[in-house]
């Protein structure tokens, strides 16, 4: 028997529904793609909004001020490491372009089409 | 594009005591989803329909020779659409995400909930299950608004998720148009019987396929004196809504585990009987059976009032094929039949007086101070707070 202890509730959470679920575009990895972004959306979302009670309630307690916020300006060191984290952020987003254009220039093959090849020996 | 109202936040939800505990990523999470359907509804679906108008409905013509004449061919002229294609998908997300949220924060904290439920449903005589209640058939093989699991599957033994998960997430779907407590249906009615017929005092009163009875416990509140029965075949619906009720201090509600089409009361037992969002989510067999059974339970003088969305004979056809998007998109197997329906030939056909029949239409009553009011404009076709009402008096 099921018991309060034994469920997995995240699992649960995201269980399917019986029921044939439609499929609005042509090729069903856009659906899949789609369905993934729009929950990073609204995590992102989540995210923002509990950056923004942080802030507020920080302003609350007087411990700093959102107007010093909406008019930081980084100091030179600061502004470069930011620079750099922004720079590093946009590779780990773009990463799958990356390889693909490296697949391109070095002539490799980029998209599997059977199992992988068996490695030559040393 | 204009800028728009955003719906009222999660945080205004009724919070009674059986409602779940939640903390601020949960609120985040059902005002996204409220503000996504508000900009799927208010900014996306004009769009859709100007697609319709500038391009998909000249296709049509080019490809048939004729203008769409059904609202099948408005489906099929749209089908292809890319502008549909976005519509239709982030909103079949919004409800998956939705449903995915209400039970991440029911289902973590299951334990505390359903030892609350126990506590306030304990030796009540006012919740009476049956385990031998069958599910119809319908309702057991698909999921109704993609809630895994329906209304009446139990996760664990004496459940009250499926209730609780639809309490938490309902505000978010309908953008708070339902009101704090999801009762703008119930208030409604209850509103509309004290303005017209002021001198109607049913004894006793029963509400079909109740869920979680939050449009029944308005009508429970509106008449003190009655004893009132709200009736549904999901257990799990009906162990919450007795301990939500019974946390709001509504006391002469009870809820019991039945099928509407065969009740077992007494002939003219009821002399008001009501029902919100019901019909559709019944079948072809059932639905007639049950206005009979509606109609044998009805005292003499008494009245049968239903809230539903509007039919679609007299409907302009792009409007029928965007408000049965729900029957292909949001697993309504019943939808698209309900709504083509001759209600007053239905309520004739068991038995009640046509001369006696009415039809009008009902908005939500919420507390408006928070709350934003449905009107036509930009709304999200099959979830507005926005009915037809439907009925006779016997």
């Amino acid at each position: 028997m099921t018991t309060i202890d034994s469920i997995d509730p995240i699992a649960l959470a995201g269980a399917r529904a019986k029921g044939k679920r439609p499929q609005f575009f042509k090729d069903p990895d856009v659906e899949r793609v789609l369905s993934i972004a729009m929950v990073i959306a609204m995590e992102h979302a989540v995210t923002r909004q509990r950056l923004d009670a942080l802030e507020r309630v920080m302003e609350s307690k007087g411990l700093l001020s959102r107007t010093e916020i909406e008019q930081f300006h980084p100091d030179p060191a600061a502004e470069a490491e930011r620079g750099q984290w922004t720079q590093g952020y946009i590779a780990r987003v773009l990463r799958i372009v990356q390889q693909e254009t490296e697949a391109i220039e070095t002539g490799a093959a980029d998209i599997a089409t059977g199992a992988m090849e068996p490695l030559p020996p040393n | 594009m204009s800028q728009q109202t955003p719906p009222p936040s999660w945080q205004h939800v009724g919070r009674h005591g059986m409602f779940p505990e939640s903390g601020h990523d949960d609120t985040a999470r059902f005002d996204f989803l409220a503000s996504m359907n508000g900009y799927l509804s208010t900014q996306l679906s004009p769009k859709v329909r100007m697609a319709y108008e500038v391009r998909a409905k000249p296709a049509y013509e080019k490809a048939q020779g004729h203008a769409p004449q059904t609202r099948g061919e408005v489906r099929k002229a749209m089908l292809g659409d890319s502008i549909y294609q976005a519509w239709g998908a982030l909103r079949r997300n919004t409800m998956e995400m939705r449903q995915q949220a209400g039970r991440g924060l029911v289902l973590r904290q299951l334990g505390p909930l359903m030892a609350k439920a126990k506590k306030l449903n304990a030796n009540a005589p006012t919740l009476k299950l049956d385990p031998l209640v069958k599910m119809p058939y319908i309702i057991s093989v698909v999921d109704i608004h993609c809630m895994p699991g329906g209304y009446h599957t139990e996760v664990v033994p004496e459940d009250i998720s499926a209730g609780a998960n639809y309490d938490a997430g309902i505000f978010a779907t309908t953008g708070g148009m339902l009101g704090r407590y999801h009762d703008g249906g119930g208030q409604a009615l209850a509103q509309w019987l004290k303005e017209k017929y002021p001198d109607f005092k049913p004894k006793r009163i029963l509400d079909l396929g109740c869920t979680m009875g939050h449009n029944v416990v308005p009508l429970a509140q509106a008449f003190p004196d009655a004893e009132v029965i709200a009736i549904d075949v999901a257990a799990p619906m009906l162990r919450y809504g007795h301990a939500r009720a019974r946390s709001m201090g509504v006391n002469n509600l009870e809820f019991r585990q039945a099928d509407a089409e065969s009740t077992g009361y007494p002939d003219g037992y009821f002399d008001l009987i009501s029902s919100a969002m019901f019909w559709h989510e019944s079948s072809t067999e059932a639905m007639p059976k049950t206005l009979l059974e509606v109609n044998r339970m009805l005292a003499p003088g008494g009245l049968t009032a239903h809230l539903e969305q509007p039919q679609y004979p007299g409907m302009d056809l792009y409007e029928q094929f965007v408000r049965d998007c729900d029957a292909y998109n949001n697993n309504e197997p019943f939808w698209s039949t309900m709504h083509d329906y001759d209600l007053r030939q239905m309520m004739t056909d068991a038995g009640f007086d046509p001369e006696h029949y009415f039809e009008t239409k009902v908005a939500g009553v919420v507390d408006r101070s928070i709350f934003p009011v449905a009107t036509d404009e930009g709304e999200d076709f099959g979830r507005a707070a926005l009915w037809t009402m439907f009925g006779a008096w016997k």
